[in-house]
């Protein structure tokens, strides 16, 4: 066992709004080693964006509260850090991509000044040096170095992304948050971002967490799954366990309901409902409104963790609660 | 069945001011009663321009589209009027697409206001009974849509599109903007409401999966052209165009051990402005000849109905 990099325990974030409290994030735990790739899989509304967010200390405050928790990254606890030391790890140990390439980059700085910017602060370049470095950062990515003075406008959505890329990459992080990064772009310039995104990540030996909606993303990327559902995550395990053998009913529904491309279906199996107003979240099992193998102690109980061999799953289905163990 | 659409040469181009966008050009194809056709490509490639010249809320530069026989891309306006009973559209975005002001009740309504079809009660009775339909409970008829999730408001859209008995619905991206386990929900209402109500659907997405599921024949579009269509089942079993086994191959399959060939396109699309001679896909085809750039592969059935765009196919 490594030791691991990012270590997340007991997370609780809340937002207050006049509505009522919103409980985003409710108690997670999950680890991540050196180099690894984590897919952080789930609907909107799941908690998957403010998981990232508390780990990047970038939570807006008001109207969102970390009730609780601990973020152990390298050996120090984020949330317990000042905000003059987290703006010496954020964009330098740990980086962010973002969704929308358009909106993650400035229209009126030049990308290589937006590549540079990272490596001024943090590795204190001399404009020069950090020129240098921007334009063998864009090599990286595919750009062509002479691009350098161009605006994003200039660039497709495609190739926006990769400058993003080469951004969040350019002080060599030990780790990338990346917040569907490709869930604006076309399936095949998609297919591009994820191979180089691949091989960037061997290359610099960087961990990851891909925050995703889309189970097949995570099939090309991923080494471990965790699966989040109002704010809980209901299972998690390797690639293998998950993919192979799906225990929790929320992610067996996830698969179900994905049109097949290889095999002939007539109808799909959705999932049942909608998914839970986080205001008022279910008691119990939030699952259990949704959950076709609904029992009288989901209602009640919210249902431990079982572990076996790291593939984690929270329902009481599993267990010492009794039903049956697969 | 009988061809309930036919489109022949149909050609559309916004002029800006570099020139002609070539949105959609020289496309034909047909669609037959109570089948759904899928129209599949990427962002820019025409597709949803074509559904909506099929039901003219665009008007074509050229060519015709023939409605039961009948063109209907040069009638007048208040031929137009009444030919919107016949043909309607579900719209990609619930939001948008739905009057922030006007309740559940009166949205899905207003097309029977409109044709004066009914009294004023005899039409709520009428919204009652689409509401059921679609799976929306009849306690939401004075919502509004800022108070409905997105898979709501998109049966709100599914039901105002239904109010007139249609034969024939653009379903433009319908399932693109829900989460998953609603997007099963509403392609699961769509397959029903077809059977029960013998609907023909034009299904425009950008989701293979999506679409393979839900379609009987398929077309690809790439930059205003089809470049490959074929019945559903036969496109995925033999894909013949390279671009369409590239759109393929990019899925990404929510499986474990596939060995699948990478087959990544390298570049993006030209720009529909000035696109490439000959071949419009020569400037990313792996397969590039030296008379792609020079001559268009007309789109020839390969056997079965299975046409393909493509020279070194034969």
């Amino acid at each position: 066992m490594k030791t691991p990099l990012l270590e997340v325990s007991d997370l609780n974030v809340v937002y207050k709004t006049y509505e009522g409290t919103v409980a985003a994030v409710n108690g997670i735990d999950f680890s991540l080693s050196p180099g690894e790739t984590l897919g952080l899989v789930g609907e909107s509304g799941a908690g998957k964006t403010t998981t990232a967010l508390s780990i990047m200390g970038l939570i807006p405050s008001p109207p969102g509260i970390i009730r609780s928790g601990r973020i152990n990254f390298s050996g120090r606890d984020l949330l317990s850090l000042p905000e003059k030391e987290m703006k010496k790890i954020r964009g330098n140990r740990v980086s962010m991509i973002f969704q929308d390439p358009m909106t993650s980059l400035n229209p009126v700085v030049t990308v290589g000044v937006q590549i540079s910017e990272a490596l001024v602060a943090h590795q204190h370049l001399s404009e020069a040096q950090a020129e240098k470095k921007a334009m063998e950062m864009l090599e990286k990515v595919q750009i062509p170095g002479q691009r350098f003075k161009e605006y994003p406008h200039e660039f497709s959505g495609g190739m926006r992304q990769r400058v993003v890329i080469a951004m969040a990459l350019a002080c060599n992080p030990a780790l990338i948050i990346a917040d569907e990064p490709t869930t604006a772009l076309d399936v095949t310039i998609q297919a591009q971002v994820l191979e180089l995104m691949r091989n960037l990540k061997e290359e610099f030996s960087t961990a990851m967490i891909m925050i995703t909606h889309d189970l097949g993303v995570v099939g090309e990327v991923c080494d471990h799954v965790a699966v989040m559902y109002a704010g809980k995550i209901v299972e998690t395990g390797t690639l293998e366990q998950i993919f192979g053998n799906s225990l929790h009913p929320y992610t067996t529904g996830l698969f179900r309901c994905i049109p097949d491309i290889e095999e002939e279906t007539s109808r799909i199996n959705p999932i049942e409902g909608l998914m839970p107003d986080p205001l008022d979240l279910p008691g119990g099992c939030p699952f259990h409104p949704r959950c076709p193998k609904c029992m009288d102690v989901c209602r009640t109980t919210v249902p431990a963790v079982l572990d076996e061999n790291g593939h984690r799953v929270m329902c009481h289905l599993y267990g010492t609660g009794g039903g049956t163990h697969a | 069945m009988p061809d309930l659409i036919q489109v022949q040469n149909l050609v559309k181009y916004f002029p800006v001011a570099a020139g002609n966008v070539h949105a959609v050009d020289d496309v034909s194809f047909s669609i037959k009663e109570g089948e759904t056709l899928g129209l599949v490509g990427e962002s820019g490639c025409g597709k949803s321009t074509t559904g909506r010249l099929l039901i003219r809320l665009i008007e074509t530069t050229s060519g015709r589209i023939l409605y039961r026989g009948k063109d209907i891309a040069s009638i007048d306006k208040k031929a137009i009027h009444s030919m919107r009973k016949e043909m309607q559209i579900i719209f990609q975005d619930p939001f948008s697409s739905l009057d922030p002001r006007k309740s559940i009740g009166e949205t899905i309504g207003k097309p029977l206001e409109i044709f004066g079809i009914g009294s004023k009660s005899e039409r709520e009775e009428m919204v009652d009974a689409l509401m059921e339909k679609v799976g929306l409970s009849p306690r939401l008829f004075y919502k509004y849509p800022h108070e409905l999730d997105g898979g709501r408001r998109q049966r709100v859209g599914i039901a105002r599109a239904l109010s007139l008995s249609p034969n024939f619905i653009v379903c433009d991206e319908p399932v693109s903007a829900l989460d998953v386990s609603i997007q099963a929900q509403i392609l699961n209402l769509l397959q029903e409401l077809q059977d029960t109500m013998k609907l023909t659907y034009l299904f425009v997405s950008h989701d293979l999966s999506v679409v393979k599921h839900i379609s009987n024949r398929i077309a690809v579009m790439y930059l205003g052209k089809i470049v490959e269509s074929s019945p559903s089942l036969e496109l995925f079993r033999n894909t013949l165009h390279p671009y369409s086994q590239a759109l393929l191959a990019a899925v990404p399959i929510p499986k474990l051990n596939r060995k699948r060939e990478r087959f990544i396109l390298s570049g993006g699309v030209p720009s529909p402005i000035n696109p490439p001679s000959g071949c419009r896909f020569h400037t990313r085809c792996p397969w590039k000849m030296d008379i792609c750039p020079v001559e268009e592969p007309p789109l020839e059935d390969r056997g079965g109905g299975h046409f393909v765009a493509c020279h070194k196919v034969k």
